[in-house]
């Protein structure tokens, strides 16, 4: 874009009109945009290798519609009976449903077919991933925090789109894995107390699996969840980039600020460049890496399955439920209620999406907090938050493995019915553990944090005292590494409210307010403070003191070691 | 922690206020001689030339260097073209010599580096030959000034007492009410998505005298024919019989719907193995027995069979069935025991149905009842 749009107040002027100024005022004279454009053209993005996750699910989004676009051409959503007359011989002359016979063509007798098929099988694996780490970063870091509840929401949302985007995907080829999954689906919804058949029934257009399910599900594949999930990306980014990215804590980075690199030349080069490796990438695995190979399953029949079958990865964790739940179910006044189904598969996921969805406005009641959060927390300084999503994904990684009970029984030669069992327990002790061991791991992480504050990094020098004791020597950290760690927020930990207020009146909701302190003192407590001021220069005043102390033993020390302290003291300043 | 410091970091305490916190954020402090004051902000740090800033040589290496990603890119991508007519694509995608295979492969391989030649050379250009001098943008507070505010909310009182919805209920109300009929046309035209239940999940294809046969050739089984310990896949008669005009009478939707609910399995097991319940005491055909080979978990297509513990197993979530037990669920998520067909030998003595299933297979429903 010229300069001559965006620079200055009279956007629309050019004084030497180019090519590029030409068409850049014809537009903005039709839409005005150059007074949006200037502050946008120069935005800076902070950098840092972590707030590259998002930009991985947002680029293989675009991916999924370019290689998806494509495979609509040829894809015959139907469950009309044809028989299979096309390049692979094994199938040849069976009979099966237009869906899979068209992605049998798709694969076999359309040149870069089954790539595109491969592509976006791929590009949907690393779309969902990336989702799941991108969320998982924010969390950690505590970038959720007001302003920006609003984008954590969203994302939980585009996380359970793409989800449901990719089971809708996976079940469309109609191949025998793909029939056994929307079998289970069809078990899953029958579950639902009261209206679980006649949902069921609706939604296959009778019994199961009818004719109806494969264009239903196609259509919310390629039409309806796509244009939420499109929508709602474009309200995560317009809340971005009015927001500003969050960054870390730095020199010169603080809560006021954002450091980085301008949107133009340098995130268009660096991002649109992302973009090309994302889809490389997902091209060289789509032409190297077998995925979703539908021709070795064989069309639908409800009377076969395959050992081993299983979901797409992250539908694992619900059928890990399913796998460890007791078979109960309740008999009463003529109806029948599943709980082995209707909790693991129905509720549990409902639940936790809920419990996902509620974690910034839980921690936010809590900590009662209103104040506004642009630098990122490390996560060791917050040990409660960071203890409960990795007892969260303790949980979930377990379910995840009860999922593949019978793959790790085979594999490692063990009996399922033990795994199963040692899963049950350890879904409610894991998570436990698991919390117990980060906070403290948090905690003893803040320890080392201050006292390398307070004594400085270990210099690799050891030093030898006249009575002949060894010490390492420390040396102070960089001021700017000092500004870092101590950019931390003070512990707002309230106060216990009494039974009435100051004029007496009995105060009716204190047992809530209770227990938001206790929580609150719980979720701060064991947190080690940053040295004050007094402890940080009492301490480097010592440390000057050893530094003097070991630069004039060095002083009667050969060149050599003189150098080498210089190379040292020069990496202090990187640090 | 200091107060000021405090003040520092945590930005705008009441988000109306509208200006930044004053003397904070860029002014780099304690660079003077004197004492550092440990807490306060140091500023960015210098910024330090990359050779490719100061040596014109080490430019012109990234220049050529991105340059030729960029041609590399295109040379990939007449290679992709090439293969696309080259290789042809073969049934066995799997295998990559002789031409099989070689299509995908080579397709996403070239396409593949393509891409990601043009994302290096674009990453490798930003990172070695643009300007790498961070610049510091103020953040502005998220919400609007407390004048902006007041004036949406006058903005929109105005709307409203303009139009007049408070003092004009009955306007509101009829308005409410018509907009929540519209409802109605929204759930009847959904109505037709599929048919009422009724009792359809309750009946199969089986009937009294129907015979049992194999689920691949169609062919009756007789009971001498059936081993100790073998497990047959079988399907009711009627799913492979051929009506007047010679055409199947189950094909297609009809068949896979039928077989959904009518899929049995056939297992001989020992007599004195088999422990009926009072009143199945005659539903095995001399350690015959046959059992629906639909999981009463959530439907999976019960496959796996241990002859000597005559335990079968559902490969979808592990319930495991003992059918010298009358499909006790002995381990596992399902709920219920496996439905037993009841067996007999017809006239011409293979094996056939004494009935339909005495009770709804398959997954567990609300209206399913205690049966």
């Amino acid at each position: 874009m010229s300069t001559a749009t965006t620079n200055g107040k009279k956007a629309a002027q050019v004084h030497r009109p180019s090519k590029v100024g030409q068409l850049a005022t014809w537009v903005d004279d039709r839409t005005g945009i150059a007074g949006v454009a200037k502050k946008q053209v120069r935005k800076v993005f902070p950098d840092h290798w972590s707030f590259m996750l998002g930009e991985i699910a947002l680029w293989s989004f675009v991916v999924l519609l370019l290689t998806g676009t494509f495979l609509t051409l040829w894809f015959k959503p139907s469950m009309g009976e044809v028989v299979y007359n096309g390049s692979y011989d094994q199938l040849r002359g069976v009979s099966m449903s237009e869906a899979y016979a068209s992605a049998l063509h798709l694969s076999f007798d359309v040149r870069g077919g089954l790539l595109m098929r491969q592509i976006h099988h791929w590009a949907a694996m690393l779309f969902i991933a990336a989702m799941f780490v991108h969320m998982m970063r924010i969390y950690f870091t505590g970038a959720f925090r007001k302003p920006r509840e609003l984008n954590w929401v969203i994302g939980c949302l585009l996380l359970l789109l793409g989800s449901l985007e990719g089971f809708t995907g996976y079940s469309l080829p109609d191949d025998l894995l793909s029939g056994t999954g929307l079998r289970a689906a069809g078990g899953f919804i029958l579950a639902i107390p009261v209206v679980g058949t006649y949902i069921s029934f609706f939604l296959f257009g009778g019994e199961f699996p009818g004719d109806a399910i494969i264009p239903r599900l196609y259509t919310a594949h390629v039409l309806l969840i796509p244009a939420v999930l499109l929508a709602l990306i474009g309200l995560h980014m317009l809340l971005l980039v009015y927001q500003k990215h969050t960054q870390y804590a730095g020199p010169g980075r603080t809560n006021d600020n954002v450091v980085g690199y301008p949107m133009m030349p340098v995130y268009a080069a660096k991002a649109g460049g992302f973009f090309f490796i994302v889809f490389g990438v997902s091209a060289l695995m789509g032409g190297l890496m077998s995925i979703n190979p539908v021709w070795r399953y064989g069309p639908y029949d409800p009377s076969q399955v395959t050992a081993g079958s299983q979901p797409d990865w992250y539908m694992g964790w619900p059928d890990g439920a399913l796998r460890i739940m007791p078979g109960w179910e309740t008999h009463a006044f003529g109806f029948t209620l599943s709980w082995n189904i209707f909790l693991p598969i129905i509720v549990l996921p409902g639940l936790m999406f809920t419990i996902l969805l509620m974690l910034p406005f839980i921690e936010n009641w809590i900590t009662g907090d209103k104040r506004d959060h642009h630098l990122l927390q490390r996560p060791r300084n917050a040990p409660t938050r960071t203890a409960t999503m990795v007892a969260l994904m303790t949980f979930i990684g377990l379910l995840w493995a009860a999922g593949g009970n019978d793959i790790m029984a085979i594999k490692f030669n063990l009996n399922l019915n033990y795994i199963t069992y040692f899963i049950r327990v350890m879904v409610f002790v894991g998570p436990v553990v698991a919390f117990l061991i980060t906070r403290r791991w948090c905690i003893s992480l803040q320890r080392a944090d201050r006292d390398r504050l307070l004594h400085g990094y270990e210099s690799g020098v050891i030093m030898r005292s006249p009575e002949g004791a060894y010490a390492e020597k420390h040396l102070p950290i960089s001021t700017g590494e000092t500004f870092a760690l101590t950019s931390r927020e003070h512990d707002d930990i309230p106060a216990m409210p009494s039974d009435a207020d100051e004029n007496g009146v009995a105060n009716h909701k204190v047992w809530l307010t209770r227990l938001r302190v206790r929580l609150a003192r719980f979720w701060y407590s064991g947190n080690i403070e940053t040295p004050s001021r007094e402890e940080l220069e009492a301490a480097r005043h010592h440390a000057d003191d050893e530094l003097a102390e070991q630069e004039l033993a060095e002083y009667h020390d050969s060149h050599v070691q003189h150098d080498r302290h210089g190379i040292e003291t020069g990496e202090v300043g990187k640090h | 922690m200091t107060g000021d410091h405090e003040d520092a970091v945590r930005g705008n305490q009441d988000a109306v206020v509208a200006q930044p916190q004053p003397g904070h954020g860029l002014e780099p402090a304690g660079h003077a001689d004197g004492p550092v004051d440990p807490f306060a902000d140091p500023g960015l740090e210098e910024h330090e030339p990359r050779p490719t800033d100061v040596d014109e040589h080490a430019a012109r290496r990234a220049e050529r260097q991105i340059a030729a990603c960029f041609m590399l890119s295109a040379f990939f991508v007449v290679l992709f073209c090439i293969s696309f007519f080259v290789f042809k694509i073969g049934n066995n995608p799997t295998t990559i010599l002789g031409g099989y295979g070689a299509s995908n492969v080579t397709l996403g391989l070239f396409l593949g580096l393509a891409l990601l030649l043009i994302g290096i050379g674009a990453i490798q250009w930003a990172r070695k030959l643009m300007s790498d001098v961070e610049v510091v943008e103020m953040r502005h507070p998220t919400a609007s000034s407390e004048a902006d505010r007041v004036a949406t909310v006058e903005a929109l009182q105005q709307g409203v007492s303009d139009s007049g919805i408070a003092r004009r209920p009955l306007i509101r109300n009829s308005l409410v009410g018509a907009l929540a009929m519209l409802g109605l046309p929204v759930i009847l035209g959904l109505r037709d998505l599929g048919p009422l239940p009724g009792n359809k999940l309750s009946v199969t294809v089986w009937r009294k005298g129907m015979r049992v046969v194999n689920d691949v050739a169609g062919t009756p089984i007789k009971p001498e024919e059936v081993e100790i310990g073998q497990l047959i896949n079988s399907q009711p008669e009627i799913l492979f019989e051929k009506d007047a005009n010679g055409q199947p009478k189950y094909a297609g939707t009809e068949l896979l719907n039928a077989k959904t609910k009518a899929s049995t399995i056939v297992v001989r097991m020992k007599p004195e193995d088999i422990t009926p319940t009072p009143g199945r005491e005659n539903w095995g055909v001399s350690g015959i027995l046959c059992f629906s080979k639909i999981c009463t978990h959530v439907g999976c297509p019960i496959s796996l069979w241990e002859q000597q513990t005559h335990h079968l197993l559902c490969p979808c979530h592990q319930s495991t069935f003992d059918l010298g037990n009358n499909g006790k669920v002995i381990f596992g998520p399902a709920g219920r025991p496996l439905p037993q067909l009841p067996l007999m030998v017809d006239s011409e003595g293979y094996l056939a149905a004494q009935s339909d299933f005495t009770e709804p297979v398959g997954p567990s429903f609300w209206e399913r009842g205690e049966r």
